[in-house]
Parts: C-alpha cells; structure tokens; sequence
C-alpha cells in the first residue's frame, strides 16, 4: 500500500509543481488538466483505501517514509499512518478538492492568474493530506503551516486589491499566534516522551499524565493539561476558534473556490482534526477538555449571532462556518470525537456546496457581494437555487439531511456528555454554556441562513437594470460540482450515521477513556435513522430550527421594516455585533499597533537613543572630548614644549631626591 | 592520505592565489574592457573551482568520528610553538561548505553591477574567501588569530570603498567593534600559550583551568564572538555595515562572517571554559532571548530593507547563542546536544537565507537605487518570477516547515522546553515576530498596485539573476525537506562536544 | 681659590640662561639656536670640570663628540631656518605653530 499513498501524496504535489512552474508552457487547459487528473488520482487511490478498510477490514498502517533527521536521539521522520480516521479525511479533502477544481474551470475563467491558482489548490491538497496522513508530530506540524502558507497564497491571490493582501497578513499572523502555542505542545511531547512518533507518545501518555510541569512560579501544573492546551491553542488559530477566529471573516477577500476548499471545508477542520487525533492524549486531561468545550461554546453560538448583521453573501457563510466549527469543538469537548468527525464531514459538503452557491450567485452578478442588492434570483438559477436550499436544510439540521444526524448527535452528547452528570460547581457551569449555546445556536444558525437565503433567492429583484439582464444560471462546471455537493449534503447522514458513529467504525484511530464514552452510552439508544427522526419531534432542536426559518421568512421577507426598526431601537447592541464584540479592534489596534508602537520605542530609545546615542556614540563622544581637552595643551610653540620639559624633568628630579 | 593532498590549503590558498591573479590581470579602470572581463571569468573560474574541490570535503569526510580529519600540521614559527595547523570535524566542514557555496553567488551578483575598481572587488571577495576558510580549518591558536583579524582587511575595504553614502561611518563602527573584541580574545590566547606552552587549539581544550582564569577567558572571548554575532547590546554595528556595504558585502556579511561569532562559541569558549561557559549560561540565554524578541519588535518597524534585514539576522543568531548555552539547564540523558545541533543547522540555513534575502534586496537595488520600503509596493506585479522567490525566502525566514529556516528553530525550540517552558515560550515569539516583520515587509514591497513609476518600469530577473536565486531556492528548499545529512555530519562531533562540557575541567585540575 | 664649584655654578647660570633665552624669547629663531648651543656649552663645562676634578679624561673625549655633533646640529639647524625662511619669509617663534593640535 505504500505505493498507494505515496501517489495520493505526491500526484497533487507534481501537478502544482508542474502548473506552477511551467503554467506558461501548458497553458490553461494544460494547467487545469494536469492538476485535475493529479488530484482525481488522490481522490480514487483515496476512495480506494476507505474502500479497502470498511469492505475487507484492511488493517490501519503506521509506515516510514525517510528519515529527516536524528539528532540527540530524537528520530525525526516522515510517515504515515492511514487508519480509518484519516481514511475518512483523504476522501472528503480530494473529493471536494476536486469538486473545486473542476469549479474554478467555471469560476476563475476569465482570471490572468489561472494557472497560478490551479497550482496553489493543488498544493493545498497536497499539504492537507500531508497533515491528515502523517503519522508524527513533525509532519502533522509541517502540513498544519503548509496549508496555511496556501491559504495565505490564496487570500492574497488578487495581490492588487489591498483588502485582500491585508487579510492574509492578518490570516497568518494570527494562525502563527495558534501556531505558536501548538509548537510549545510539540515541545513538550518531546520533553516528557523524547518521541515525536504518534504510537511513542500514545504509548506513554499514562506517564505524561503522572508528570507536572511549573508553569507560573512554583504552581505545578499537570503536564497533560499543558501539553493540550497548548495544542489546542494551535487549534484554535487553524479551526479559527475565538479569540483567534478573526481571521476567517476577512479570509474571503480570497477567491469563492478557496473559501469552499479551505475556508469551510478542509483547512479550518485540521484543528478538529488535530484534537480527536489526539484523543488518547486529550481524554487524560479533563481540565483541557473543559478549555476546549468552552471555547468551542462561545464560538458556536456568539459567532452565529454575528452572522444575523452580515451583508456580504461569502461573510454569512464565513460566519456560519465559524459557528459549525464551534459544534464541532463542543462535541470533542463533550469527548464524542466521533460525532465532531461525523460534524467535520457533512459540513465539508454542505458548506462546500453553499460557498460554491454563492459564488456561483457572486458570477451571475458580475462579481456583487451584498445581499441587499440581490433578490428574487430565484427564477434565473434554478440549480444554483435548488442546491442551495439543499445545502441551507442541512446547515440548519433539517431532519434527514446530513446537517441533521451530525449535529443533533453533537447537541445529545454534549446533553448525556459527563459535564452534565459532573458534580463540581465548575463541570455544571460548563454543561450549562455548552449546552445552551448549542442549543441557542441552532436558531440562530437557522435565522441567518435562511435570512440570506430569502434576501438572494426570494423577495423583489433589487439589482439595478444592466446587471439583471445577465443574470443566467452559470455553465456546467460549476453546476455539476454543485449538484455533486448536494448529493452527499442531503443523504450522507442517513447512509453513515450508525456506522460512523455507533459502529466502532474508527477502531483504535480515536481513543475515548470508558466512562466519559459519551458516544456508545447514545448508542444504546440507537434506533435506526427512523427512529432518530420520531425522537427529534420531541426535543426542542428541530423545532427551534423551524423557528429560525420561521423568524427569517417573517422579518425579511413579510416585514423587512421590523429588522430595520430593531437596528434603529438596539443600536448599542447592533453596533457590537457589527464591530465583531471589537475582536478586530483589538487584534488589530491592540496588538499588532501595540506591537508596532513597541517596535518603535525599542529601536529609537533602545537601539539608536540608549545602545548608538549613548554606549556606542556615547564612549566616543567621551574619547573624543578627552582628546579635546588634552589637544589644548598642543600650542604648536616650541617654547611651550621646551617649558613642559624643564617643568617635568624638574619634577622628576624633585620627586627622584625627595625620595632619597 | 586522502584524495586530494592538503585539501584544506587548497581551500584557503586558491581563492587567495586567484585573488591575487585577479588584481594582475586588472580591468584597466573600465568595466567593460576585454582584461576586465578576463578578469571576471578568472575570479568566476576560481571560485566555482573552490566549490568543486570543497565537494570532496564531504564526499570524504567520515561521519562516524569526532576526531578531526583532513589534517595538516608542519611548524610555522617554532620560537612560539605555533603551527600550520589545519583540520576539520563535524562543526567547521558545514560551515567550510557554506562559505565556498556562497562566494560563488557573490561573483556572480556583482558581475556587471560593480562599475568601480571591479578587479579589485572581486579579489576582495575571493581572498575573504580563502581567509574564512582558514578560520574555520585553523587548528592553531595563532593561525586562527592571524586570518580572523586578517578577515576584517577585506570587508573593511569592501565596505569602505564600494559602500553606501555613510560608509565611512559604518566602516569604522565595523571595524572598531570588532577589532576591540578580538583583541581581547588575543590576550586569552597569549595566557593560554602560557598555560599550556602552546597554540594548540585541542590541547587548551583539555587544559585544566582554575575558575578565575575560565571566567576572565569566557569575558575576552564573550567580547570577541558577541561583537560578531552579534549579540544584543552590541549588535548595532550590524545594521550600519549591511545598510552602506554593497550586496555582495552584506551577503558574505550575514551569511558567513556572523557565524564567525557562533563558530568561535562553540570550537573555543565551550570546550575551552566549559565551567565559566555554564556559569555565564543563564546570561547568555538571556541576551539571547533579549536578541530574539527585542530586536523581533525593532525589525518590525524598520523603513530599509536591508536594516530590517539586518535586524532579522541578529534575530535568527539569537538562536544559534540559545541553542549552544541550553546544556547547562536540561537536565536529564537528552537534549543538550539537541540545542547545539540545533544552532549549527541554524547557522547553515540563516547564511542560505539571508544570502538570498539580501541578494533579493540587490536585485531591486540594481534597478530602482532605493532600499527603501516606501519606494516600493506591487513589485509583483512587474516581477512576478522575482516576487515568487522573495516570498519564498521570505517564508524561509519566518521559518516555515519545509524550508532550512524552520530545521533549527524546531530543534533549538524543543530542546529550550526541555530546559524551561518559559525560554520556550520567548524563543517561540519568533514564529510569530518573525512571520510578522518579513511578511508585513512581503506587503508593502510586492503587494498592492504598482506603486509608482520606478515599480512600473521594473523588469523581470535576468537569466543571471534568475540562477544565482533559483540555486538558491533549492538549497534552501533541499535543507528543508531532507537536513539528514547535514545533522548526520554535525553528530559525532556535537556527541563529543556535549560530553566534553559535561566533564568539569576544575575537577581535573584537582583544583 | 676657583673650585669645583665656581665651575658647576657658572655652567648652571649659562643653562639657565640658555632656558630663559629658549622659553622667553618668541621672535627669533636664530636665537634658539643659539640658545641651544649655549645649553651645550654649559654641559660641556660640566664634562671638563668633573673631568679634570676625577682626574678622568674620558669626559674630555665627550666634549669633543659634543663640539662635533653641535657644529653639524648648527649647520643642520642654520640649513633649515633658510629654508623655513624661504618658505614663509619669517623666523618669528611666535608664528610656527604648525604643530598645533
């Protein structure tokens, strides 16, 4: 099989290479071509392994590639471990790397970069599965800045537009914020294991746990605890985690087909990803699990509001994407890693299908972002409409779609997850913003998706003139990905739910310690997908999710001035969801102008005031004055001298007889 | 005898003799003459020549063993006991490597951009070359000190003669910072001499010193290797010199002639005082961390490319100090040797990348005649093959993983984790310091709207300018994707290096 | 009776005096040198003196190296004052300060 993986990794990474480099040789098509035929290789070897492993039990392998180097005893080296976890990982990142691909055909046509950006997807797959597939902390590392060097490349594509190569400062400095702490975790695997081996490590994680590690003074703190949050905070910055989710937003100066692949589907769920890999590690500490269903509660559910006040068709998405990633954090939190996975892919295809939605929206109206200026669009594009009802269902966690299975399974879990049985002040607190974010969040999910829904596809037509008589559905490649998307959006779920999640279908992939196994205490209760369906009529999450419709269809199609009166009367409150509850401001104006104004200070007081002014400059000013004043006792009269002389010689004889 | 004989003088005296060949021959005060040319090919000649030969340095260097090899030893001043002494192990051949891997670059980036006294400049360069070789071989104490301060003749001239407006300025900085320093570290070697009856630099190694003594020797080595390191406070001569040297100056600047400083480190003031070296420790990782996030902030705000640059390098040398004083606070089997192998490969890559980085500058230098960020903007637009390269190596610089750049700060920043979470966490300030003052300058530089006429008019690379960076590229990316070998070779000598500093050298005196 | 000392004390008042002409004098040069040779007129007293008072004619010898040296320093001397003179049409002390720091 090594060959097969291999050539998964390295048919993306030889088509970029040969896109990128010789794009002006092969040309448009020859770029397109090579590149999907690269990937389209990755996507069946991929569909392959899965098959292989869910059809005749093929075993997990942990494989090494080379060794990248050995110092002190720490062998560093590049593998894989393709168990079904990561299985499941290639085959959505190809499947929708490849749906975007043959879209970008359709999307970037007119585009003088076009090679350019089918080389830099292609290597975006190539370090995606680079990170998915790696059996070592090393090349996890490697493919978790990979992807963000790509995705850096690809916010800033159309380098012009000053928006757009701000945001992508502004998308790698904060992911290196996340990088930062998940770099330390790194270290401190290696300080308790001297392993970056992922088997090493899980082998003796009973050991890291045991130890303690002073953090702040002489506070021992429990290495595990350390270890995951900082790896977490690496999560953070990928999975765009608040605080660190400023990122995302302002990602989408980046063209529609990276928003789809990196921006929703793949990329931001590397964190996700990283976590339930790291599950043996995560289940010891209970504290940093805490951390993580905290942070991923905030973010799911504040987030979401967010999405209410959003203008630009791409920045609801964004933000909704923002809000499924906060679900997805929350279930590992609650320790059902198998349900945040579960969440991971469904919401690759259905957001996925919704960013290709609207950037098919964004190419019927000549590149127009706002959604006050569309409506109605409706009857021109029918495909794109119909597609993105399919894939707005599942967001909401319309009963059958994929969106349903995934995310109810996550709003149980974190319902049956031990936080809720916890005793402590603290564990009942956490239960309780977890849970009621996750429960909140479903209408407000449900608000903003449809509020955009029904402002772009319903309502009157409030484009000006000229751009309504082009309005037309756009051509086949971007239709056929489309509705390859929905496809798996609308059943996905119903077909993989009880394997995936009650199954056992990770194996050894995903380690849950037994009594915080939420996800088989669920599974006793397992009743076929009908049965799931009859129960979710009596819990309240379908049914604030159909009021979330409700609501959308009422404020902004039947009575828009009720939004408008609302912005006018709470504007205190609207105005800190249109700032973003200032998280920008801070990042911005905070750190990076207080970084700046560091800067500053150091290298005018420090280096050239205090280090050049007065210790470099300083001792030669000093010499040089001591020169000055010694100089006028150099008249240039030989008298002078001739007296200097006398005077000494006197002296020296004095002193000479005196001291007889 | 190993093929070919007395390779390490071949190293030293080729580039000299070619230097010297190359002032014979002249250029006739005009650039375009058919003797300049001449001269040109014959300074091109002999320098990838040095390279060629240089390959047999690692082709028949044996990793497996920490002695040194290549050895050459006949008496040079028998009065003094001092010898031609050459040699090299798994610390100085890398850098011998590097230093005949970059000259080449050198030549060929100056080739008709350099329109004063050319012969003279190229001589400079290839007897800077053979000097540099020779402090990294020197095995003698008073060989080592003769082409240490014969090294700063060249660049001072370089500096002096075809540098910037304030040259005068920066070269005497340059000089006297560093000529200070080295002459404080002569006065170590002459006590050492005195001590031991000799020049031998391994002999030192296993002198047994009384701690006063290793104390005031670490102090006049400090002053000497943390001048070219630099380390911070005594770093600002660095920015001055890259500002007013011409590009080929600062690229032998930053890619060989600081990790002087760090070699000096590690070949004398550890094996040599390891005690005074442990006791200074905490200092140094100190200063280290002050160069890492300190100088981060002032890189950030810097208006000239080449400063900003500048300030980068006495960043990225911060880790090379931190990773060679971390063995004194991990304790434990492992991880000593980690961080010192860690500041070796740091020290490779940071001479590729900065090389690279200043040749980038230069290329835009040689067009628009500004190093000034504000000058620029939407470079990418009119150069997009250039601008791919310049954030290429912008990337290796904020230390991406699979470029050289990241190799050594992952190993320095796991071994300092070991010694303490919070060295870790400073250390690991660069990935963030880093990314921000080389890509926020990325920005600025490349990105955006053509920014103005000088911009508009630019022209892509030449096929000159094009092979000296994609060489580049590929080292860079090579080291990246595959350092083995480069940590193979550095292992038996850092091994051995790591146990030699273990061992206190007080206990052996009996003292 | 003349001793030794009527010598010393009169070999002591012409350096002095050759002293007082060095520092006192700022306009001519001539006078410097003249000065000068004064100064070793009265150490050569000194030679004869203790010579003839030890008995040792060694300080004699001296004397005559002195007499010597100081005819070619005179010449030496006078040779560059002409050219000084040449030079910058004055002998004035007061205005050779070329060496002035």
């Amino acid at each position: 099989m090594k060959s097969y993986y291999l050539t998964i990794v390295l048919a993306p990474l030889i088509a970029a290479i040969v896109a990128g480099l010789f794009g002006r040789q092969i040309g448009r098509a020859g770029a397109h071509t090579v590149t999907i035929l690269g990937v389209g290789l990755s996507t069946v070897l991929s569909g392959y392994v899965l098959y292989q492993m869910l059809a005749n039990g093929a075993p997990a392998e942990n494989l090494s590639i080379y060794t990248w180097g050995i110092a002190d005893g720490l062998r560093m080296e590049i593998g894989f471990l393709v168990d079904r976890l990561s299985a499941l990982m290639m085959v959505v990142v190809t499947f929708v790397s490849l749906m975007v691909h043959i879209y970008t055909i359709g999307y970037m046509h007119d585009d003088p970069g076009y090679q350019r950006f089918f080389s830099y997807i292609s290597l975006f797959t190539f370090a995606m599965l680079m990170l998915v597939m790696s059996n070592n902390f090393l090349q996890l590392f490697f493919g978790w800045e990979a992807v963000g060097l790509v995705s850096y490349l690809l916010i800033g594509f159309w380098f012009k537009k000053e928006t757009a190569v701000f945001a992508n400062l502004k998308a790698f400095l904060v992911n290196r914020v996340g990088d930062f702490g998940f770099l330390l975790g790194i270290a401190g695997i290696v300080l308790f294991t001297n392993s970056l081996d992922y088997a090493e490590v899980f082998a003796q994680r009973e050991a890291i746990a045991g130890e303690t590690i002073s953090v702040f003074g002489g506070t021992p703190w429990n290495a595990m605890t350390v270890i995951c949050i900082l790896l977490f905070i690496g999560a953070m910055g990928k999975s765009a985690q608040a605080p660190l989710h400023v990122w995302l937003p302002d990602s989408m100066e980046g063209p529609t087909p990276i928003s789809a692949l990196i921006h929703a589907a793949t990329m931001v769920t590397a964190g996700i990803f990283m976590v339930a890999r790291m599950s043996p590690l995560y289940e010891l500490s209970v504290t940093a699990l805490g951390v993580v269903i905290v942070i991923g509660a905030i973010t799911a559910f504040f987030m979401g509001l967010l999405g209410i006040v959003q203008n630009d068709i791409k920045r609801v998405v964004a933000y909704s994407t923002l809000s499924q990633l906060g679900y997805m954090t929350v279930a590992l939190g609650a320790s059902a890693y198998s349900a945040a996975i579960f969440h991971l892919m469904t919401h690759a295809f259905f957001k996925a299908l919704l960013f290709l939605a609207a950037g098919s929206v964004i190419i019927a109206m000549h590149h127009e972002q706002d959604i006050r200026k569309m409506g109605g669009i409706r009857k021109y594009m029918p495909i794109t409409y119909w597609t993105s009802l399919i894939g707005s269902l599942a967001l909401i966690g319309f009963p059958a779609t994929s969106g349903f299975f995934s995310k109810d399974y996550i709003i149980e879990a974190v319902h049956a997850s031990n936080w809720h049985s916890g005793t402590t002040m603290g564990e009942q607190a956490t239960y309780w913003i977890a849970y009621l974010s996750v429960l909140l969040g479903v209408f407000v999910t449900a608000l903003y998706s449809f509020r955009m829904f029904f402002l772009v596809f319903h309502g009157e037509e409030r484009m000006d003139a000229e751009t309504k008589s082009h309005l037309h559905e756009t051509p086949w490649v971007v239709t056929v990905p489309l509705i390859l998307l929905a496809i798996p959006s609308a059943i996905i779920g119903w077909f993989t739910v009880e394997p995936v999640l009650f199954g056992g279908f990770f194996g050894d992939a995903i380690v849950v310690s037994e009594s915080r196994d939420v996800m088989s205490r669920l599974g006793e209760d397992w009743h076929g997908q009908v049965g799931m369906l009859l129960h979710a009529f009596k819990t309240p999450v379908m049914y604030l999710a159909l009021a979330g419709v409700a609501a959308a269809w009422y404020l902004y199609l039947k009575r828009p001035d009720i939004p408008a009166a609302i912005k006018e009367k709470a504007s205190g409150f609207y105005n800190v969801l249109d700032r973003k509850y200032y998280f920008d401001d801070l990042w911005i104006k905070g750190f990076a102008g207080g970084g700046r104004r560091l800067g500053d200070f150091l290298a005018d007081k420090g280096d050239r005031v205090l280090i050049d002014g007065v210790i470099v400059n300083g001792t030669a000013n000093t010499v040089g004055k001591l020169a000055g004043i010694m100089r006028q006792l150099q008249t240039g009269y030989l008298y002078t001298y001739a007296f200097a002389m006398i005077i000494g010689l006197t002296a020296l004889l004095g002193w000479l007889i005196w001291l007889k | 005898m190993e093929f070919p004989a007395h390779l390490l003088s071949v190293l030293i005296w080729l580039p000299i003799a070619g230097g010297i060949v190359a002032l014979v021959i002249g250029d006739d005060g005009d650039v375009a003459s058919s003797k300049a040319g001449l001269m040109r090919v014959t300074t091109l000649l002999t320098s990838l020549l040095t390279l060629a030969i240089s390959i047999f340095l690692y082709t028949g260097f044996d990793k497996t063993t920490a002695d040194m090899q290549f050895v050459e030893r006949i008496p040079w001043v028998e009065a003094l006991q001092a010898y031609y002494y050459l040699g090299v192990d798994g610390i100085s051949a890398p850098l011998i490597l590097l230093t005949t891997f970059i000259t080449p670059f050198v030549v060929i980036a100056g080739w008709d951009t350099i329109k004063t006294r050319p012969a003279q400049y190229f001589a400079a360069f290839l007897i800077l070359e053979g000097l540099m070789v020779g402090v990294f071989a020197a095995l003698d104490g008073l060989l080592f000190y003769v082409f240490w301060e014969f090294m700063l003749v060249p660049m001072f001239l370089i500096i002096g003669v075809w540098g910037g407006e304030r040259r005068i300025y920066a070269t005497l900085k340059f000089f006297l910072y560093t000529f200070l320093g080295s002459v404080l570290m002569l006065v170590a070697f002459i006590y050492l001499y005195l001590q031991t009856g000799s020049y031998d630099l391994l002999g030192w190694m296993d002198a047994p010193l009384t701690m006063t003594a290793q104390k005031l020797i670490f102090i006049a080595f400090l002053l000497a290797f943390a001048v070219k390191v630099p380390m911070w406070p005594v770093h600002t001569w660095l920015p001055d010199a890259h500002v007013e040297a011409p590009t080929g100056g600062s690229v032998i600047l930053a890619a060989i002639m600081l990790k002087m400083g760090g070699y000096g480190f590690i070949r004398l003031s550890l094996p040599i005082v390891p005690d005074a070296s442990g006791y200074f420790s905490s200092l140094m990782i100190g200063l280290s961390l002050i160069a890492v996030v300190y100088i981060g902030f002032v890189a950030l705000m810097q208006k000239d490319m080449k400063k900003l640059i500048a300030y980068s390098s006495i960043a990225h040398m911060g880790f090379v100090t931190l990773g060679f004083f971390l063995p004194w606070h991990i304790s434990g089997s492992s991880g000593a040797a980690l961080g010192i192998s860690g500041g070796m490969v740091q020290m490779i890559s940071h001479g590729l990348i900065s090389g690279a980085m200043f040749l980038c500058v230069g290329v835009l230098y040689d067009r628009v005649h500004s190093r000034q960020i504000a000058d620029y903007g939407g470079v990418a637009n009119t150069m997009p093959t250039f601008a791919a390269f310049a954030v290429l190596f912008a990337m290796a610089n904020a230390g991406l993983p699979g470029t050289s750049g990241f190799v050594g700060e992952f190993m320095v920043i796991i071994a300092s984790f070991k010694a303490n979470f919070w060295i870790a966490f400073f250390a690991a300030t660069t990935l963030i310091l880093g990314a921000a003052y080389t890509l926020w300058m990325v920005k600025r530089v490349y990105y955006g709207e053509v920014a103005n006429d000088n911009v508009a008019k630019l022209e892509d690379l030449s096929r000159r300018e094009f092979l000296v960076l994609a060489v580049l590229a590929i080292a860079v990316l090579l080291l990246g994707v595959w350092p083995a070998p480069l940590i193979d070779m550095m292992n038996a000598s850092i091994d051995q290096l790591v146990e030699r500093i273990a061992e206190p050298k007080l206990l052996q005196a009996g003292l | 009776m003349i001793g030794l000392q009527h010598y010393l004390t009169l070999s002591a008042i012409l350096f002095v005096l050759s002293i007082a002409g060095i520092i006192i004098n700022r306009r001519n040069l001539i006078l410097l040198l003249m000065c000068i040779e004064l100064m070793l007129l009265a150490v050569n007293f000194n030679f004869i003196a203790f010579s003839r008072y030890l008995g040792d004619e060694t300080g004699q010898v001296f004397v005559f190296f002195i007499l010597t040296v100081a005819a070619a320093e005179a010449a030496i001397g006078l040779a560059i004052l002409v050219v000084l003179f040449r030079n910058r049409q004055s002998i004035n002390v007061q205005e050779l300060n070329t060496m002035k720091g």
